[in-house]
């Protein structure tokens, strides 16, 4: 079946969660902290706005709640306490270094193709709607993953992992049309402390090592010293 | 229902009261408190679970399985609350600890025993997950309690590593709800385990396959499977003993209480289809691979507390794959062991509290001749050890021979490998324990004030179950067995 042949409103979904995965990859390769906080908060509002979507297309109401949580937390406070974090620590300015760009947008690529691979044999009723959204959600977890993996700095590593997290609140919105309210209440509220935590943790790696490259942790290893 | 909310609700109230708590002293004591009341909840739950089988409402569901898993939580968190009540005072004393931090320390103990027992209490999956993702952010902090660059160094890898895995459970938990979905009327109760359990041979083998992957991943890493385990030996050796004791003695056991909630489930939806033991093997593998790589590393450790918790890590292999393996007898043995596992290494992690104080270092070559300066803490060290390397008279000895009863039964030649790894980690605890407790005591090394009441309970306990397990705790087991593999030992 193909993608055309689709309801328009889950055409739009699709849009909008390939545009995200788009985004995904420019969070992954731009270098400049507070343009990839600007990134992360325009994926936030692609996911908000899938939520809504779903919510219009399904006629399902606590979407709409979601769609909101979404939009407050993922686009406007989390990245609004990252760009204030990134003033306080002075990091205006910082361009991180990233060694093989051109590899890591590959192996982007490469994650991309692994998890439609994956996600092929699952559906089999031809669902293309969820064999889609899932694949694409798959994908943003995992770059999100690459991310977290390549960056070497500790505000990058964050948005690595906030990203991932958009990837798994689109999976759940448009293949499950939303968890149980209280799950999502409960996943947004660890989020929140999870930011809360990261802004103090940011704090105390620079008054340990005088800097954020979270490289230069590397103390404790196995290996004899 | 009553004794379920005073189980859960004690931890909160008294997490938020610790943090009003000014003055250490009182601080101390109101911890005790607390734990003291919630074990008396989770035993008053206990009785009730075992005249009725099962509590469930408001969405959660009590069961022979978790209910022991409850109040084992429940012990440990009041034992490690008498250790820690002392400790955290001479942690105080020497400085290394601001007020602020020390109120915090109170109120995230309570506050992790929370998660601990929502996760292990609630019927809903979803719910699950964030109390284990909550149990991270409750611990994180006080990981890097001493605020040293090393501890530091570990809380941030505790945090990012736990994170991510706990991120790719979600996703295998989102898998799990869209498998749900395709077959149940009410969506709404997609997530919910019992519902779930009752439809697992209509869910959709082949999403379930992909979702059990993601969350043995997930769980996995909390639980401390190589190659996820990075974070674990970190976070145990940098963060307070009172914290290593309760992260090795309970949040891995709850970390594996979920991962095989979640075996179950994918074993219902495989039941039909032409691998009906792929989440078995998997879990198999992982455990045999962690056990082994686990008993090696324990040879070249320097630090005392990466030591045994290199140890836990082994262990939590060894309980994995005997869960792979199924079936009542490897079922029961893994139930047993987490038992006992818990009480021996929280034991040897309050005796370590001690011995580090006493000679001033974690570091295993500074430390010597525990037994003539302060022969308890040097003969609790080595009582907990023997029980931990799996001697008789010991618990430890019980579940690990059952254990490999079963592996004899159905796999014969894994014995083998079960066996020398077991006696790899025997050589590589004892290489490092001989010098700390025979050895000649430096000059000027002094007994400390010890408080080895925990230790000798937990030892005790262990003897005794080593010793002859007691009726109505065999049959408690083999209710939960049944609940597991389907049918019981007895």
């Amino acid at each position: 079946m193909s993608l055309a042949l689709l309801p328009l409103l889950q055409q739009f979904v699709v849009l909008l969660a390939a545009l995200a995965l788009f985004l995904s990859f420019v969070l992954l390769a731009q270098m400049r902290l507070v343009a990839a906080i600007h990134v992360f908060a325009w994926q936030g509002a692609l996911v908000a706005a899938v939520t809504l979507t779903v919510a219009v297309a399904g006629a399902v109401e606590h979407l709409y709640f979601s769609a909101v949580l979404t939009l407050a937390l993922k686009a406007l406070l989390i990245p609004w306490m990252l760009h204030r974090l990134v003033r306080r620590l002075g990091l205006e300015r910082h361009t991180e270094r990233l060694r093989h760009p051109a590899l890591v947008v590959m192996a982007g690529v490469a994650l991309v193709i692994f998890s439609y691979w994956l996600v092929l044999p699952m559906v089999e009723q031809g669902q293309a709607f969820t064999r889609n959204i899932i694949a694409v959600s798959l994908a943003l977890v995992l770059i999100g993953l690459l991310m977290m993996v390549f960056r070497q700095q500790a505000v990058a590593q964050v948005l690595g992992f906030m990203s991932m997290e958009n990837g798994l609140f689109l999976a759940a919105v448009s293949a499950t049309a939303g968890m149980p309210l209280v799950v999502e209440l409960g996943v947004a509220f660890d989020l929140l402390v999870a930011m809360v935590l990261f802004g103090v943790f940011f704090f105390q790696i620079r008054e340990s090592i005088d800097s954020l490259d979270v490289d230069r942790l590397n103390r404790l290893t196995e290996v004899e010293s | 229902m009553t004794a379920l909310l005073l189980t859960l609700l004690t931890p909160l109230i008294g997490g938020l009261a610790l943090f009003l708590v000014r003055a250490l002293a009182p601080a101390g004591w109101l911890n005790l408190a607390v734990s003291g009341l919630t074990l008396l909840g989770s035993l008053w739950l206990a009785w009730t679970v075992a005249q009725v089988e099962v509590i469930a409402g408001l969405g959660f569901r009590v069961d022979a399985f978790n209910v022991y898993l409850i109040v084992l939580t429940a012990f440990v968190g009041l034992t490690t609350a008498i250790f820690s009540r002392p400790y955290m005072q001479y942690v105080q004393a020497s400085g290394r600890i601001s007020v602020l931090n020390l109120r915090l320390y109170h109120s995230l103990y309570q506050a992790f025993m929370l998660t601990m027992l929502v996760a292990l209490t609630t019927d809903n999956l979803g719910v699950l997950w964030v109390a284990v993702e909550g149990a991270t952010l409750a611990t994180v902090l006080l990981v890097s309690l001493y605020r040293t660059p090393e501890a530091v160094e570990a809380a941030w890898k505790y945090f990012i590593l736990c994170g991510v895995g706990i991120a790719l459970a979600l996703f295998g938990t989102v898998l799990t709800y869209f498998a749900a979905q395709l077959v149940l009327a009410d969506t709404e109760a997609g997530l919910t385990w019992s519902v779930l359990h009752a439809h697992a041979a209509a869910l959709d083998p082949t999403v379930m396959r992909i979702a059990f992957v993601f969350l043995l991943v997930g769980y996995g890493t909390k639980v401390g499977l190589v190659p996820m385990h990075q974070w674990l030996p970190d976070a145990h050796s940098e963060g307070p003993t009172p914290m290593s004791a309760v992260l090795s003695g309970l949040l891995l056991n709850v970390a594996l209480y979920a991962v095989v909630r979640l075996k179950m489930l994918v074993d219902g939806s495989l039941a039909a289809t032409d691998t009906p033991h792929l989440a078995g093997a998997l879990l198999m593998g992982f455990g045999l691979v962690s056990f082994m790589v686990a008993a090696l590393f324990l040879h070249r450790q320097r630090d005392i507390k990466r030591l045994f918790s290199y140890s836990s890590i082994e262990h939590m292999g060894l309980m994995t794959f005997a869960f792979g393996l199924g079936g009542p007898l490897a079922t029961f043995g893994a139930l047993l062991h987490m038992l006992v596992h818990s009480l021996t290494k929280s034991a040897i992690f309050v005796t370590v509290g001690h011995a580090t104080h006493l000679a001033g270092t974690q570091s295993i070559e500074r430390i010597r001749g525990l037994i003539r300066t302060q022969p308890t803490i040097g003969w609790s060290l080595l009582f907990g050890v023997v029980a931990i390397a799996g001697f008789p008279p010991f618990g430890v000895f019980t579940s690990e021979f059952l254990l490999l009863t079963a592996t004899m039964q159905t796999h014969p030649w894994l014995t083998l490998v079960l066996l020398s790894g077991l006696a790899i980690a025997f050589a590589g605890l004892f290489r490092h324990l001989h010098p700390m407790v025979y050895g000649t005591a430096p000059d000027g090394q002094a007994p400390v004030t010890a408080n080895l009441l925990p230790v000798f309970v937990h030892l005790g306990l262990v003897l005794w179950l080593g010793l002859a397990i007691p009726d109505f705790l065999a049959h408690w087991l083999n209710r939960a067995t049944a609940l597991i593999a389907g049918g019981g030992v007895l």
